[in-house]
């Protein structure tokens, strides 16, 4: 089984691997690239928490070969805050509104959130729980998600 | 879990692709979007020695009129489905079952071409595929052949396709006048696999009769179905006379593999099958009659 060279962008950063056609693309993330913020749960495209973009749409990374990402444009949870550190808005909104507890599916819904409030800034509350659907959380009950959404949603940005 | 180990194929051309597959046979899986694929190859349900990735056919991605129908790459994700106004206006049953397929995360990745080699029997678009009379295209390293829907999906799982042949694209009739469409479906949880569904297309004639209609029934067999003795009953009826819940009852009255799973027993499934039924034929027997 050939291993195959990549080459892709993440989070504005050119980075190349050597990798088996079978690892996925979230664990090129975290094992190769040590971008450990993307979270695994099922590993099989139920629970969302490895979320990323890929292209800019948000996806599942547990269900992307990291071969298929060849040429791609990454973008992780590590690429969302502002290059000091600033939060971004959804991030922000999140820690206002309590949209976490353990933090296990946060990155998850963060990107999944970010992604969905840029292509529908006027989302309705059943568009947001529709869009929010793919991610599952354990803790919080998603009220608290749900309002942090809503809050970076009137915010105005993503 | 990971999956096992396999030797991964890009091929730049068509004619390379069905090459491949015509060499490597049963060994090897063609892999579209793989939001269906990959779950399996991690928990191992299936295992493949090749995948042969079309990411490098950009012929296989696209939305056009072709010999005045609507012809759709196999390639094309449902999110592009989703958003076309192309689509919305030839073939809107395509648009309103397209949200309910999965997750907005899926939608980007995965596309029409591998949902219906998939054939989940409980999917959305196979059943769109058959209650439009969709046509579906695969190629071979022996040539082109077009594939009605009402006789792709074989089995559980299993369509007509042979092993060295390529889904390439499928094509829909362009929606006509005095038509409608729905497609109701019940799932548990928003965005997972429906426990039953019905796709709905009612055509009229001038005396508000039913000139032609299609009920595809999903998640209520080992594939997807038309119900093709019910439809010949309303056929010809006037569309007033006919009670959506009849029409519910018609429906599974011919069927008989409904399945049971922890999601629910034959029964249940036969009662939503009922219920979501009426809905989709009064939803489009309304349009039609706007």
């Amino acid at each position: 089984m050939t291993d195959i060279e990549i080459r892709m962008t993440v989070n504005g950063r050119p980075r190349r691997g050597r990798v088996q056609p079978r690892l996925t693309l979230a664990d090129f993330l975290r094992e190769h690239l040590r971008l450990t913020g993307t979270h695994l749960g099922c590993e099989h495209g139920v629970c969302g928490a490895c979320t990323i973009m890929v292209d800019g749409d948000a996806v599942r990374a547990c269900l992307m070969f990291a071969v298929q990402a060849d040429g791609a444009e990454i973008t992780t949870i590590e690429g969302i805050a502002g290059p000091d550190g600033e939060l971004s808005p959804v991030q922000a909104a999140f820690r206002e509104h309590h949209g976490l507890q353990c933090g296990f599916c946060t990155p998850g819904l963060v990107i999944s959130a970010t992604a969905f409030l840029r292509d529908h800034p006027d989302a309705t509350d059943d568009q947001i729980s529709e869009a929010l659907s793919g991610n599952l959380c354990r803790c919080t009950g998603y009220q608290g998600i749900l309002k942090a959404v809503r809050a970076a949603a009137e915010g105005g940005t993503s | 879990m990971k999956p096992a180990a396999f030797d991964y194929h890009v091929p730049a051309e068509v004619d390379e692709a069905v090459d491949l597959l015509g060499e490597l046979g049963d060994e090897a899986k063609v892999l579209a979007g793989g939001q269906s694929l990959v779950p399996m190859l991690a928990l191992r349900l299936a295992v493949f020695d090749h995948l042969v990735d079309l990411r490098g056919l950009a012929g296989l991605r696209g939305i056009e009129e072709r010999d005045g129908r609507l012809w759709i790459g196999a390639r094309t994700t449902q999110a592009e489905i989703g958003r076309s106004p192309h689509v919305a206006e030839a073939a809107p049953l395509l648009t309103r079952a397209t949200p309910l397929i999965g997750h907005f995360q899926i939608r980007n990745r995965g596309t029409i071409g591998g949902s219906l080699a998939h054939a989940d029997t409980a999917a959305e678009y196979p059943a769109v595929a058959l209650a439009l009379d969709a046509e579906i295209e695969a190629r071979s390293p022996s040539g082109t052949r077009t594939i009605p829907a009402t006789g792709f999906f074989t089995d559980i799982y299993t369509t007509d396709l042979a092993p060295d042949e390529l889904l390439t694209g499928i094509s829909f009739p362009v929606r006509g006048e005095r038509c409608g469409h729905a497609i109701e479906e019940f799932a548990r949880r928003r965005g997972d696999f429906a426990v039953a569904g019905t796709a709905v297309a009612v055509e009229l004639d001038e005396s508000s009769r039913v000139r032609r209609c299609a009920i595809a029934v999903l998640g209520l067999g080992p594939t997807p179905c038309r119900v093709t003795r019910a439809e010949d009953e309303l056929t010809g009826a006037a569309v007033a006379d006919i009670e959506p819940q009849e029409v519910g009852r018609l429906a599974m009255a011919e069927l008989d593999a409904i399945p049971a799973d922890l999601h629910g027993s034959a029964g249940y499934r036969r009662r939503i099958g009922v219920t979501v039924t009426a809905r989709a034929w009064r939803r489009a027997a309304e349009e039609a009659a706007r």
